[in-house]
């Protein structure tokens, strides 16, 4: 069963330019990281075979309600106190159209400067990231502190949610590329090095006009596509984010609570 | 014409980055539309190599900065227009410089015979983009089905700037002190024939993308802000709305007040340096005054009160 399903993800063939190739290799290492949650996922798939796949793209209505419910739910969970909560903030400009209009927003995430390292040198597995990050949050100084934000903006192109991300030191001095990929895990800054300029590209925020780095969004449908694939189609809408959400954050190094997708949602 | 301009923006590129506000990978001609109200020959630029204002301003690290950010804007109206951008991805890297060279050296004629092989217009009233290709090969890769009622969009790039309500002359215009004063917005067009319309004219489209500032109040601003947005579904209120959520509810109520008191009319279109009537056909415009992306960038001159 399970191995039908990878047999498919491996047949598609994805342009090396592309995101979809990452975001294909992230589909799998996705089941690895959490076999319990991975097995449901192509359980789920195996069992409903025949359900209709939508072409992994979300309405602007679908991504406005995911937002809400995935506020609603990280608030329920228990996040602990390394991480702050997501925001829902409405689009404030003269062409504002309605207050169904603007992006979710996940500001002042620390990180320590040399916590991936310290993570690669201890061999921890991925249950343990948050531990480390608490232990070695309390004891670094300030300047070896990085604080990030996290913006989620629907893509009216793409029909997709998009990520922008920008970090800044502690006394507010925005983080240079450079400094970013210091805080970016090892995988991701091995894609970034083959390809430059259609994996993580300055942006301008659609809603600050301001330059943000972004993860490029031309993939996503085609990998959404395969990640919503085997769950039923009343429940892809609201699983869309959280699943969206687990991929693009391990690719910048935002560890997601793994409570954001309990398993008893995905087979109900 | 429309080509030879933009030639001229990819040659101006190394003057145009450096300009206050103005942002590289715009077109020239689009900057210098939106930021001349009375347009100005020549255009003064003030040319600076200290003080980078990074934190507003994206650095341009060489050629290579603009061709890809000329790729991944053709990439995005390919999937506009196609629903995917294979058409761009699947060319090969000869063909992907061939077709930047042709820009930077204002090659029309080679820039003219690569991209009509990317297949992405022209667009048709019909609501059907001509994708089916009389080579074999190319229509056995992409089949077309017939029947599709998947709605054809137009890659759109509107930048709106408020100017004063009772301008008379446009050498009178404020300067734009800054481009958080402008409003940039990425959102395609989607062409749907409509009962009782014989064409979609410049204003529909910009009544559908800009629904506040063409609302009288006769009609109702929440059912067109409503259409505009979600032409797929409406969104669904939430049973139970958390504190948090009431809070941004509210500021976003005073928000919206405010946006009412300032609600104003559009005074002037622009696209390609030419100011269109606004009973022109869109897909006209869309068809002959797009960029080499196949954006079409429209500048929006609007009068606040």
């Amino acid at each position: 069963m399970c191995h039908h399903d990878r047999y498919i993800v491996a047949k598609i063939n994805f342009d090396p330019l592309s995101y979809s190739n990452y975001f294909c290799k992230y589909a799998k290492f996705r089941e690895i990281l959490n076999p319990e949650l991975g097995t449901g996922i192509w359980l789920s798939g195996f069992v409903m075979g025949g359900s209709s796949v939508r072409d992994g793209t979300l309405s602007l209505g679908d991504f406005v309600a995911s937002t809400k419910a995935l506020v609603e739910k990280w608030e329920k969970i228990d996040v602990g106190s390394s991480l702050p909560d997501w925001q829902w903030k409405p689009r404030c400009k003269m062409d504002a159209q309605s207050e169904e209009e603007g992006y979710l927003a996940l500001e002042g995430v620390y990180r320590n400067h040399g916590g991936r390292q310290e993570q690669i040198e201890d061999g921890n597995d991925f249950n343990d990231a948050d531990n480390v990050t608490d232990d070695t949050w309390v004891q670094s100084s300030s300047d070896n502190v990085h604080v990030y934000d996290y913006h989620v903006v629907y893509s009216f192109s793409y029909k997709v949610p998009v990520l922008y991300f920008q970090g800044h030191h502690a006394g507010g001095q925005l983080l240079t590329l450079d400094e970013i990929k210091e805080d970016l895990p090892s995988h991701s800054l091995k894609i970034l090095g083959e390809s430059k300029w259609t994996f993580i590209t300055r942006e301008e925020h659609p809603h600050s006009s301001r330059p943000w780095f972004t993860l490029h969004p031309c993939g996503t449908s085609d990998c959404m596509k395969l990640l919503l694939e085997g769950i039923a189609e009343k429940d892809q809408q609201l699983q869309y984010l959280p699943a969206w959400l687990s991929v693009v954050g391990q690719a910048v190094g935002l560890n997601i609570p793994l409570e954001l997708y309990g398993k008893n949602e995905i087979i109900p | 014409m429309a080509e030879r301009r933009d030639d001229e923006a990819a040659w101006s590129a190394e003057a145009a980055r450096r300009v206050w506000g103005g942002s590289w990978y715009i077109p020239i001609g689009v900057l210098y539309d939106l930021l001349c109200a009375d347009p100005e020959r020549p255009w003064n630029l003030t040319v600076h190599f200290r003080r980078y204002p990074s934190e507003i301003l994206t650095p341009c690290d060489g050629e290579d900065s603009a061709k890809w950010s000329y790729m991944n804007s053709l990439k995005e109206a390919a999937f506009i227009i196609t629903g995917n951008s294979k058409n761009v991805m699947n060319m090969s890297q000869a063909d992907q410089g061939a077709l930047w060279q042709s820009i930077m050296k204002g090659n029309l004629d080679r820039y003219m015979n690569i991209s009509t092989r990317l297949k992405l217009g022209p667009f048709e009233e019909d609501c059907l983009v001509r994708t089916s290709s009389v080579e074999g090969q190319q229509s056995s890769e992409e089949p077309e089905s017939p029947g599709s009622g998947k709605p054809c969009r137009v890659p759109v790039r509107l930048y709106v700037r408020s100017v004063q309500q009772d301008l008379y002359d446009l050498e009178d215009a404020v300067p734009v002190s800054d481009w958080d004063s402008i409003s940039y917005i990425n959102r395609p067009f989607e062409v749907r024939k409509e009962e009782g319309r014989s064409y979609i004219s410049l204003e529909h489209a910009l009544k559908t993308l800009l629904p506040e500032f063409f609302s009288s109040k006769a009609s109702g601003t929440p059912d067109d802000s409503e259409h505009a947005q979600t032409p797929d579904s409406a969104p669904g209120d939430p049973d139970v709305t958390p504190r948090s959520c009431q809070k941004v509810e509210s500021t976003s109520s005073s928000q919206q007040e405010a946006d009412m008191a300032n609600k104003g009319k559009v005074k002037l279109v622009r696209v390609q340096g030419i100011e269109l009537d606004m009973d022109i056909p869109f897909l006209w415009v869309a068809n002959n005054l797009k960029n080499p992306e196949c954006y079409v960038h429209i500048c929006v001159y609007v009068g606040i009160r």
